[in-house]
């Protein structure tokens, strides 16, 4: 089960999703979360932020809409507070989210955890506003992308992946302008923009209005997004979007996903990432796969 | 410590046009204190449904539910036998052994429902409580009845005045000028800002939001209090009056 990111070996594919699992020691409530192959923290900003008011998640079909808003202690507490925490509980390569509102945040962000030892990838997440570009989210240009990469690419010694967002005419555009200029890696997709309103009241249901939906119903549209950007671009893809099953996990492969990152099921089960693990090999065995390796975009 | 299980519906009856009681048997290990929750999985809903525990034994879990949307409109129709997921030992609960001599339990409508084994706790302790229940109107009043065979006093409220006194919990406290030295208390929001408001006893209350893990992973019911950002599903739900910031 055994797939590697950017020379990073993980002994399997699957990999909690940033913000559905906070800083793994929450979980370890219900089982060892050293069968996981990494784990990518929840996202982490520059400053400490309470994010969104309440409410903040709204159900959907097969789905959930959510606004936390970046609820997260800021950098300095994230490396002083939470990840001993982690390295507690967790001995395997970490993944750091980090979201900024402009690039000298992520700079600064990722300058600092790039020293940090059990960190071996930095997930760059580019789906928040940048302040100073009129408050259009910094994934929605090529060109901005590529800003956002170039100057983190100059200070940080650990690969860098870039997760984008799905809220895109051109997805392909901007994974390959992530790629230019000189993301190790890309991870796809993060939360589409959705809505839900009370009938009753009237009203959004979710405080900010808007959210990021994911679940169940937007594995199509991840697939479909994995498939186009590992097509195009020659570094490893980390597909992300309604897994749920074993199943999932090899679809998303055959796709061109290099590992797996597992999101909004977490919620419902916390025991998902672990049933997912377990299932794998039986799964494997029924689709004659030797290695999970060997099936990574193999789909034509 | 939490338990993921499977629980057997046992009972599911209504007791008013909008609120039911179901009993579910499995392993209450993990339930440790009144005024925690559990987070019911119900087929088709993506998000468990959090529902705070009535009262529990060695066997048995009791919740009390307001009928309000598809998820507990499907839980309403589940007949006995029904085999449910349930998350359980979720949330910090009430302050069982809060030196108090004469606690005032508080409840605006389902919020009665944490108060009760609340109740036999601490009757248990050798406290006896005074419950004041408040509703909108008659037909929504339930658990009365449960609290009174405790042996305790237990007044009612309802907002049209169609049974009991006329208003809300605060109204039965002048009324009756019940005398407390501190206060349990689960209802909606502009219940909880009253009683913490207009009530000069400390007191704790348990806040009810929009989740969706329940064990505090997603921050999606986070809110700021005088002692920092605390999650309603992990450090509270029941928070003390005097670590809250009404806004």
């Amino acid at each position: 089960m055994r797939v590697e990111l950017s020379g990073v070996v993980l002994d399997n594919p699957v990999i909690p999703a940033s913000g559905c699992f906070g800083y793994g020691y929450g979980m370890t409530e219900f089982y060892d979360i050293n069968i996981l192959g990494s784990i990518s923290f929840k996202g982490t900003t520059r400053d400490a932020r309470y994010g969104n008011p309440l409410p903040r998640v709204a159900e959907c079909r097969e789905g959930m809409i959510n606004a936390v808003g970046l609820q997260n202690p800021g950098i300095d507490a994230v490396i002083a507070e939470e990840l001993p925490k982690m390295r507690e509980v967790f001995h395997k390569p970490i993944i750091a989210n980090i979201s900024g509102f402009s690039i000298e945040e992520y700079v600064e962000c990722c300058k600092k955890i790039t020293t940090e030892e059990q960190v071996a990838i930095i997930e760059l997440n580019v789906s928040c506003p940048n302040v100073h570009g009129g408050g259009m989210s910094f994934g929605t240009s090529a060109e901005s992308v590529a800003e956002v990469v170039r100057a983190v690419k100059q200070v940080v010694t650990k690969p860098l992946y870039v997760k984008l967002t799905p809220n895109v005419t051109d997805i392909v555009s901007i994974a390959v302008a992530a790629e230019r200029a000189g993301a190790d890696g890309i991870c796809l997709i993060n939360t589409m923009l959705g809505m839900r309103i009370d009938t009753k009241t009237r009203r959004p249901i979710i405080a900010n209005k808007m959210g990021g939906f994911s679940g169940a119903a937007v594995f199509p549209v991840a697939v479909r997004m994995v498939y186009q950007v590992a097509k195009a671009c020659n570094i490893p893809v980390i597909g992300c979007g309604g897994v749920e099953s074993a199943g999932d996990v090899i679809e998303m492969m055959m796709a061109g996903a290099s590992a797996v990152e597992v999101g909004a099921a977490n919620l419902r089960n916390p025991y998902a990432c672990k049933e997912i693990i377990e299932a794998l090999p039986a799964e494997m065995e029924r689709l004659e796969i030797e290695k999970l390796s060997d099936i990574i975009g193999i789909v034509e | 410590m939490y338990k993921k299980g499977l629980y057997k519906v046992v009972s599911n009856v209504r007791l008013s046009a909008k609120t039911m009681q179901m009993v579910l048997e499995g392993d209450t290990q993990y339930i440790t204190r009144s005024g925690q929750f559990v987070n019911v999985a119900v087929e088709g809903k993506f998000l468990r449904r959090p529902i705070s525990v009535c009262d529990y034994d060695e066997n048995t879990i009791t919740l009390l539910y307001d009928v309000v949307g598809e998820g507990t409109r499907a839980m309403s129709q589940m007949e006995v036998g029904t085999m449910l997921d349930l998350l359980t030992g979720l949330g910090n609960g009430f302050t069982e052994d809060e030196p108090t001599q004469h606690p005032v339990l508080l409840g605006g409508g389902i919020g009665c429902a944490p108060l009760y084994n609340l109740a036999k706790k601490l009757i248990a302790r050798g406290v006896e409580p005074v419950v004041v229940l408040g509703f909108n109107s008659d037909s929504d009043v339930v658990a009365e009845d449960m609290f009174k065979e405790l042996g305790i006093a237990t007044y009612v409220a309802t907002v049209d005045g169609s049974y009991g006194t006329k208003g809300f919990v605060t109204d039965v406290i002048r009324e009756y000028d019940l005398q407390g030295d501190y206060f349990y208390a689960c209802g909606p929001m502009p219940m909880l800002r009253a009683v913490c408001g207009g009530l000069e006893w400390s007191g704790e209350v348990s806040l009810d939001e929009r989740m969706a893990c329940g064990f505090g992973v997603c921050m999606c019911c986070s809110i700021e209090t005088k002692s920092g950002v605390k999650r309603i599903c992990k450090e509270g739900p029941v928070f003390r009056k005097e670590d809250l910031i009404w806004k």
